[in-house]
């Protein structure tokens, strides 16, 4: 192990595919065209000094640090903004050019603390390092005004910004413009003056910051500086993992001493993110090593019960008893288990196997079934494979976005930062939302157009886009003749053609102008290149599936599938929706989305695991609750998941929870979820274990472990101890050897190994013998469903039965917020609770006024499922009639007041959509009250009886 | 199981397919829908309350219950 340490080219690379041949120092060097002097220089190993320059960023040529003579041409040009030209004839290094640069460096260094021997940069310092490499010895200059005294900013939990120690190298300026795309970094002032200035003069924590880290790592001197770094000094050693964040999956360094994560380093290698962050991934990994963690397995009888902490030996053995024992009282259907996004391929993969193969019935559900389920079966349906069609990277091609239902910025913030980049650039913008998101409107971003649907329209929306598309002739025949079902086709296109879906007809329904939705459709099926984004805005309807394939159609019938910069990409909220779902983790399907009932699939896991297995759909997670109120379901094993947090009616789901006999709950924290629980086996973070997580864009990326396991073992190992225990041998040694047995049963993942993402740092499935690199891009050539054509389905719009009503006159809609993430299990433990410590209401001015509201009052929030309380944040973000909250955390009861109506197709919750009153209130809710004298005891029923020792 | 739960459940699969105007087609759908994502005694429930009343499905849903049968 070692740091090894990212090589810095200077300047970004070319693009281009014309090679351009050139000499420098004598060495011949071939590159592409467009690449700078410096970068063709560092390629052959040639490293020209510099300071501004880093490739990261466009180039700037302010240090001048980096100048080269060039045969024939005059003076002493910038190398990083050179760019290379046939035939040059470049000297990096000659007695000239090293006085400049003695020179430059004289200057910088007169107004710069000489204190590297206590400096926090010490050893990773690209000032110090640049005074070493230009022989600097002697520094002439006594100033007389310095800005060696200014005043350090400290007021980021995460890190440091010492002015005195600045060279105005403008690196973290362009960092937060290029990289983050958020502005929130200016030179202030002229000359001497020249300052690096967040907002207005304003400290970090006051400006528009988010956080990201880009300026951080940008930095070459100890001016932006982790306060880890400077509380433990340099790291030691790094290990490149994949982060336990979002679905973007973002590559990092984790960069150690010892077993002490000092830093978190997004790796400029990895493709998902290119060397970007945000402030979960790169800052938020506190959570780990939080006092809260629990090391020690603990059983009880009853929830009433004070925990007691066992051996693991005896905690798996009374959880396999308690299992066995309710089989053999209630059946072997009155058992299941539940999988989480947060779990590893690895791990998702044996849990289902366990369920099917040790319990005997298909009672296995994931995470998923409350977000992204139904992207799975609308796309399957369509498209023939339940994932989005591109890679990130394919956003840059895109000339119009569509971004239904999604906040990127927020929820997805790396991939955020990109589309960001592309509209700079100039791509199109349309925003359905019935929010005013921040994409509608950010720094050099305005949105084309802006849909303001009312919530739970997505359908009536999507079709008068696509009325428009048929109607004025907007479609791609072509592409639909040569690779959809047409007879599909033609009935779909006389459905949405009816006068129904038009505009016009719509506009009542969807608040939205109809003017609106025709030019809409016009940019987007008029693109070159158009491509759809979407989120849970989309999925977390009682419509969710109707929409989604609404979607499919859209795009297959303007031809934007099949090739960069088009597509259906879904924005999966965790880290391994995808996986998850890949794995065989929802009831009625095996890994690789194949059907339990089909006889040939069936065979082949019966003969790899070596034991019969139903043929029959197990019950779905809303299900489970159902069946353990009426006793047919109550044994359950969760691992990583927090359903009596994050799932809807919550009232119902504790309910549920209480009346099962045995639930075992395997985290890292004493969740919602455990408190119900008789079975707490000790999980470990991602920071412990070995594995594999797939991101939105399919790409499989390693997981790998730079700590030990606080609790001894990692989660995939607790699984198999588990399974043993139930008399369902497996004796895997490593996860490799899982995820060699995932490739040998599943034709999408069949040319996946670690040896291969070792080699390649990733790879996108499918990956197979015709795919052996992976497919960054789907349906290139053929759908995959069984004919290889892309199939239309009707998509009538069907009003949800959650209606508003005099008594229930809002609609309540929710969402996520930069700072935190999902139950907030994981950044409610760390340091990000400075930018969002509570979950807010959001209503329109107009709506508060109405109810006499203001700005921090206290107000109830009622549906017809319950009751909660929180404080109200006025505001015109959200329309009149719409209220908004976030749901991070448990106290905020947002799930008291969600209901239980659903997807159609997969009982997704309709989490988006909920008639509510609110009223100003004095105090928090009964529900509340209850809930949390529940919470406090259960946490005294832990206190008593752990010693984490 | 709770049957008003499913009922209501699958009255909602039912109008998503209702939109093919060929209703043999649509029932078709419903009925392969609930075989292929229903737990069985969640279709032993919906086929037991279909058999002794079924007045609170839909016609589509109905028919697509008979089917199961």
């Amino acid at each position: 192990m070692s740091m090894n340490k990212e090589k810095d080219f200077g300047t970004p690379a070319s693009q281009s595919t014309e090679l351009v041949s050139l000499e420098i120092d004598g060495f011949k060097v071939q590159v592409p065209a467009g690449t700078s002097v410096m970068r063709a220089a560092s390629s052959i190993g040639i490293d020209i000094p510099k300071l501004c320059a880093t490739d990261s960023v466009e180039p700037f040529g302010s240090c001048r640090l980096c100048v080269v003579q060039i045969e024939g041409g005059r003076g002493m040009p910038a190398s990083c903004t050179t760019p290379v030209a046939e035939g040059l004839k470049v000297t990096t290094q000659n007695a000239k050019l090293a006085e400049v640069r003695r020179g430059i460096m004289e200057l910088y260094i007169s107004d710069h603390p000489l204190d590297c021997l206590t400096c926090s940069a010490n050893g990773d310092c690209e000032l110090q390092d640049m005074a070493g490499a230009v022989g600097l010895r002697e520094v002439r200059y006594k100033p007389v005004t310095t800005h060696l005294n200014a005043e350090k900013d400290t007021s980021n939990p995460y890190f440091s910004f010492d002015p005195s120690k600045c060279i105005v190298c403008s690196r973290c300026v362009r960092a937060c413009e290029e990289t983050q795309g958020t502005f929130a970094l200016t030179i202030d002032g002229r000359g001497f003056d020249s300052k690096v200035s967040p907002g207005q003069n304003e400290a970090f924590m006051d400006s528009e910051c988010v956080s990201c880290g880009a300026c951080v790592q940008a930095c070459p001197t100890a001016t932006l500086m982790e306060k880890s770094v400077i509380d433990n000094g340099q790291p030691e050693h790094a290990i490149v993992t994949t982060c336990a964040y979002c679905g973007v999956g973002c590559s990092f360094r984790a960069e150690m001493k010892g077993e002490q994560v000092i830093r978190m380093v997004p790796h400029k290698d990895g493709k998902a993110n290119h060397g970007h962050s945000c402030v979960k991934g790169r800052f938020a990994f506190g959570y780990a090593t939080h006092k809260d963690r629990i090391t020690k397995p603990m059983i009880r009888a009853s929830i009433k019960d004070k925990w007691q902490e066992v051996s693991w030996e005896e905690a798996i053995n009374y959880a396999a008893s308690e299992l066995k024992r309710i089989q053999a009282k209630h059946g072997k259907n009155a058992i299941g288990g539940i999988t989480s996004s947060r779990c590893t391929n690895e791990e998702t993969y044996l849990v289902q196997k366990l369920i099917r193969a040790g319990f005997g019935n298909n009672n296995v559900d994931t995470c998923a079934r409350v977000c992204h389920s139904p992207t799975g079966y609308g796309l399957k349906q369509t498209f023939g494979e339940s994932s989005g069609t591109q890679d990130f990277d394919s956003v840059l091609k895109a000339d119009v976005i569509m971004v239904i239902g999604a906040n990127p910025t927020d929820g997805h913030p790396v991939f955020g930062s990109l589309m960001k980049k592309r509209l700079r650039q100039g791509a199109k913008l349309i925003v359905v939302d019935p929010r005013e998101i921040d994409l509608v409107k950010t720094p050099h971003v305005q949105a084309s157009h802006h849909l303001k649907l009312r919530p739970s329209t997505n359908v009536a929306v999507i079709n008068a886009l696509a009325h428009v598309v048929v109607t004025e002739n907007l479609l791609d025949e072509r592409f639909v003749n040569e690779r959809c079902d047409v007879a599909s086709y033609n009935k779909w296109k006389t459905f949405i053609a009816q006068p129904q879906h038009a505009p016009e007809a719509s506009e009542s329904i969807t608040g939205v102008p109809a003017a609106e939705i025709r030019a809409a459709a016009r940019l987007y099926a008029g693109a070159e290149n158009g491509a759809i984004y979407y989120g849970l805005g989309v999925t977390e309807h009682s419509q969710g599936s109707t929409m989604v394939i609404g979607i499919a159609n859209l795009a297959m019938a303007t031809g934007n599938l099949g090739r960069n910069g088009v597509g259906v990409n879904p924005l999966r909220g965790q880290n391994n929706v995808q996986g998850s779902c890949d794995m065989g983790s929802f009831p009625h399907e095996f890994p690789g989305y194949r059907h339990v009932s089909d006889p040939a699939t069936r065979e082949l896991f019966e003969t790899t695991w070596n034991t019969p297995l139903s043929p029959e759909p197990g019950l779905r997670i809303p299900n489970m609750f159902d069946a353990a109120l009426d006793g047919s379901f109550v044994g359950l094993y969760v691992e990583g998941e927090d359903i009596a947090q994050s799932d809807p009616d919550i009232k119902h789901v504790h309910a549920a929870l209480r009346a099962m006999e045995c639930v075992i709950v395997q985290d890292i924290f004493l969740n919602e979820t455990a408190k119900f629980a008789h079975v707490f086996l000790p999980g470990a973070s991602f920071l412990e274990k070995d594995g594999t997580f797939t991101n939105a864009e399919r790409r499989i990326s390693p997981v790998r472990k730079v700590m030990r396991p606080l609790a001894g073992y990692q989660d995939w190992e607790v699984t198999q101890l588990l399974a043993n225990a139930m008399g369902y041998p497996m004796n895997y040694a490593h996860p490799s050897e899982i995820m060699d047995e995932i490739a040998s049963v599943t034709p999408s993942f069949k040319g996946v190994s670690y040896a291969k993402i070792d080699e390649l740092g990733s790879v996108q499935w499918p990956c197979n013998d015709e795919t052996p690199v992976g497919t960054p891009i789907m349906h290139t050539q053929e759908f995959m469903r069984d004919n290889g054509k892309g199939l239309f389905m009707l998509t009538e719009f069907v009003p949800t039965q959650e209606k508003v009503t005099p008594m229930f006159p809002l609609i309540l809609t929710t969402g996520r917020i930069l700072s935190q993430y999902n139950v907030g299990a994981q950044t409610r433990r760390t340091e990000n609770n400075a930018w969002h410590a509570e979950d807010r209401l959001e209503i329109h001015p107009h709506d508060a006024e109405d109810r006499g509201v203001k700005e921090g009052d206290w107000v109830g929030i009622k549906s017809r499922a319950g009751e909660t309380v929180l404080r109200a944040l006025v505001t015109d973000r959200v329309q009149p009639g719409v209220v908004y909250t976030t749901f991070h955390f448990p106290e905020s009861g947002a799930n008291v007041i969600t209901t239980d109506n659903s997807d159609w197709a997969t009982n997704c919750p309709e989490y988006k959509v909920t008639a509510v009153q609110v009223t100003k209130v004095t105090q928090v809710s009964a529900w509340q009250q209850e809930y949390q004298a529940f919470s406090d005891n259960q946490l005294e029923l832990l206190e008593q009886g752990i010693t984490n020792g | 199981m709770k049957t008003e739960r499913l009922i209501k459940m699958a009255n909602d699969i039912s109008n998503f397919f209702n939109a093919d105007p060929d209703k043999q087609v649509a029932a078709e759908g419903v009925k392969n829908h609930i075989l292929r994502s229903w737990d069985p005694r969640m279709r032993a429930a919906i086929i037991e309350y279909c058999q002794k009343d079924g007045a609170e499905l839909s016609d589509l849903a109905k028919a697509a219950v008979q089917k199961l049968s």
